[in-house]
């Protein structure tokens, strides 16, 4: 693939495997490894049955045609919402619980930023016995509560981050030092398409069945294979990557990615990745990261806990440096409002991550015919609290 | 030849190496720090230039590095204050850090700098041995810095073999797969791994750290690695009291006994 990953792991200029010596063994295991697994017909066909029966996939390709009439154009959504415990996480979790159960691991990890990744996680280890320890920082176990209590309820054991700012890249950092400290027996279920090498590639394959579906079913829609965009808010880039991934070597096809905006890119509280940061190593991977001159982490905000991370994946990295993608950004504003509008013409409420994706539609101009997909990564069970604060109800 | 080489060819047994964290626990004190732990009997001194997220540490010196980027460290200052420091410490420096705040810095322009206040060695947990080799190690090689990798108990032979091809100082012998802070563990595992490790009979010296805190833990790394590195127990200790300085050579001296 033209926009795919070399030999040493680099898409571009980014990615690599920017780890300590400790976590090399762990991580060259999954790099010898992970294609074996996963190209191996048994893997193949337990992941595609747990995502049939399980997760309820294919998810459906809607055709949301109030919404089209609106905006002028044909809009599709890609509900990811509807999956098994409500986003696209799960279709990564599944993945990687079957790769770890045949490296006979026994033990999982993961981080978590809004929960979602962390309610994935215990479900898949729920669904196979597996031990499972979810790492979030304290100030978003605070914020989500909700999903720390599922969590919970599927068994998992969640350890609050309590250093550095105390949210996401914080919740990645105590993970990391659990997989250091537990080397043998553990695997590491990174939540994005992040980390280092075969971690963005990898959580990027699992989730590629978004966009391989996409393409049969809006042949069918349509007649065409291609639309003329492609949409998807990025916090890791999991959910933009696992929608473009099918869709990179069609050229024709544009690739929007929206990032959180927070309070607006100029206000200090932000998490617009692309247009704030510099090149640069976060998370075991050489990426597009917010930093200061000094080279330290900045903390990033925005009012979606999935999307509140101060780096991107690496493959996103490239894409927006080779302008393959579009890199836009939404603001907390923008995106509730655009939440209400799914709500109120469709009848979906979206999570707050994905409406960020559906916002940017304001700030586009289509032709009548054009056909656009936008990845609805999320349900807004989870962020019902935010917008009835903010809404009043 | 720099000073880590001379001094482990003029000395191979009980080597003490003391980690600190520069900035902390306030801006202005490395130099101060260094002076005392020389005269106090240290052989080299790893100075930590600190990050955000520095994921290979333990809390004691997470804490640390939080405290010092609040005091204002910054590369640019330690490396004012490092030149003032070769005006009177004469023992080996090696910088310890991570990645990003380097690859900010530019990697050329910090070996060429860290060269000319005097530092000798770098070690920086998260670059990658690919990267060095085909990257970064000629500039390293341009400035005359050593880079020192670390070996864990899961490193396997034909690495450490690669590893010890690579380095010119000394290899960082790691306790136990850890981060820092934790405590020594001496299991017969973990004494098979030290023998291991010794009778390949490497070319680089051996250092040993992670978990060195006392006389007790020093000594054994000693049967072992011709020396070993005291990091979170001197953090601590420099935590622990206003008159940190008039105590560094009885904490020296609890170590080396
Ligand atoms: C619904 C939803 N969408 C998007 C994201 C952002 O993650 P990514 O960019 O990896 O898709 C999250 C993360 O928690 C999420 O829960």
């Amino acid at each position: 693939m033209k926009y795919g990953v070399n030999e040493q792991g680099y898409y571009g200029d980014f990615g690599g495997a920017y780890i300590p010596e400790m976590l090399y063994p762990n991580v060259e295991e999954l790099r010898q490894q992970y294609l074996n697994i996963i190209n191996d017909a048994d893997f193949k066909a337990e992941f595609n049955q747990l995502l049939k029966d399980y997760v309820g996939r294919p998810s459906p390709l809607y055709h949301a045609k109030r919404y089209s009439e609106k905006y002028g154009c044909n809009i599709f959504l890609k509900r990811e919402d509807l999956n098994h415990t409500g986003s696209h996480k799960i279709n990564n979790a599944i993945g990687q619980i079957l790769l770890a159960e045949r490296l006979g691991k026994k033990r999982i990890i993961a981080e978590t930023g809004a929960g979602q990744h962390g309610v994935a996680t215990a479900t898949v280890c729920a669904l196979k016995g597996i031990e499972c320890v979810v790492y979030m920082g304290e100030i978003d176990i605070q914020r989500q509560a909700p999903n720390v209590a599922r969590m919970k309820m599927l068994g998992a054991t969640v350890v609050p981050a309590t250093s550095g700012s105390k949210t996401l890249k914080d919740a990645t950092n105590e993970a990391m030092r659990d997989w250091i400290a537990n080397p043998v027996d553990t695997h590491y279920i990174i939540g994005s398409v992040v980390g280092p090498y075969p971690y963005p590639e990898m959580v990027a394959q699992f989730q590629s069945i978004i966009s391989q579906e996409t393409k049969k079913q809006l042949l069918a829609h349509t007649g065409k294979e291609l639309p003329e965009y492609v949409m998807a808010c990025v916090g890791g880039g999991s959910n933009a990557m696992g929608m473009f991934y099918h869709f990179l070597d069609d050229e024709g096809v544009k690739l929007i990615a929206v990032e959180a905006a927070g309070k607006g890119v100029d206000s200090g509280h932000s998490a617009a990745t692309t247009a704030l940061g510099k090149e640069g190593v976060l998370h075991g991977s050489r990426t597009i990261l917010m930093q200061t001159e000094d080279g330290q982490v900045v903390e990033p905000y925005s009012i979606s806990a999935g999307l509140d991370y101060p780096g991107i994946g690496p493959q996103h990295a490239h894409l927006h440096k080779i302008n393959r993608a579009k890199y836009v950004s939404i603001t907390d504003e923008e995106s509730l409002q655009a939440g209400l509008l799914l709500s109120q013409t469709e009848g979906i409420i979206p999570a707050i991550e994905s409406a960020h994706a559906l916002a940017y539609l304001e700030k586009m101009q289509f032709q009548k015919d054009d056909n656009v997909v936008i990845c609805l990564s999320g349900r807004g069970d989870k962020d019902l609290d935010t917008y009835i604060k903010y809404f009043g109800y | 030849m720099n000073r880590l080489n001379q001094l482990f060819q003029t000395k191979k047994e009980n080597l003490l190496s003391i980690y600190f964290t520069a900035g902390y626990p306030s801006l202005n004190t490395t130099v101060d720090i260094a002076e005392a732990l020389e005269k106090a009997g240290a052989d080299f001194l790893e100075v930590g230039f600190p990050y955000s997220d520095p994921v290979a540490d333990g809390p004691t010196i997470q804490d640390s590095s939080q405290q010092a980027l609040e005091n204002g460290m910054t590369l640019n200052v330690l490396f004012e204050e490092l030149k003032e420091l070769r005006k009177l410490v004469t023992i080996p420096i090696i910088l310890m850090g991570y990645c990003n705040p380097m690859v900010q810095y530019g990697v050329e322009r910090f070996c060429k700098t860290a060269a000319e206040v005097g530092v000798d060695g770098v070690i920086v947990p998260d670059l990658p041995m690919y990267e060095y080799e085909n990257l970064y190690k000629d500039t390293f090689a341009k400035y005359g810095l050593s880079n020192i990798f670390l070996v864990t108990p899961q490193t396997s032979e034909e690495r450490i073999r690669k590893i010890d091809g690579l380095s010119n100082s000394f290899i960082y012998l790691l306790s136990s797969s850890s981060i820092t802070g934790g405590s020594l563990n001496v299991s017969d595992a973990v004494e098979g791994y030290y023998q291991r490790v010794k009778t390949m009979e490497l070319n680089n010296p051996l250092i040993i750290g992670f978990g060195i805190s006392d006389n007790k833990t020093f000594s054994k790394a000693c049967e072992y690695a011709n020396g070993a590195i005291v990091g979170s127990a001197f953090v601590k200790y420099l935590g622990s009291r206003a008159d940190y300085l008039e105590g560094i050579g009885e904490f020296i001296q609890g170590i080396k006994g």
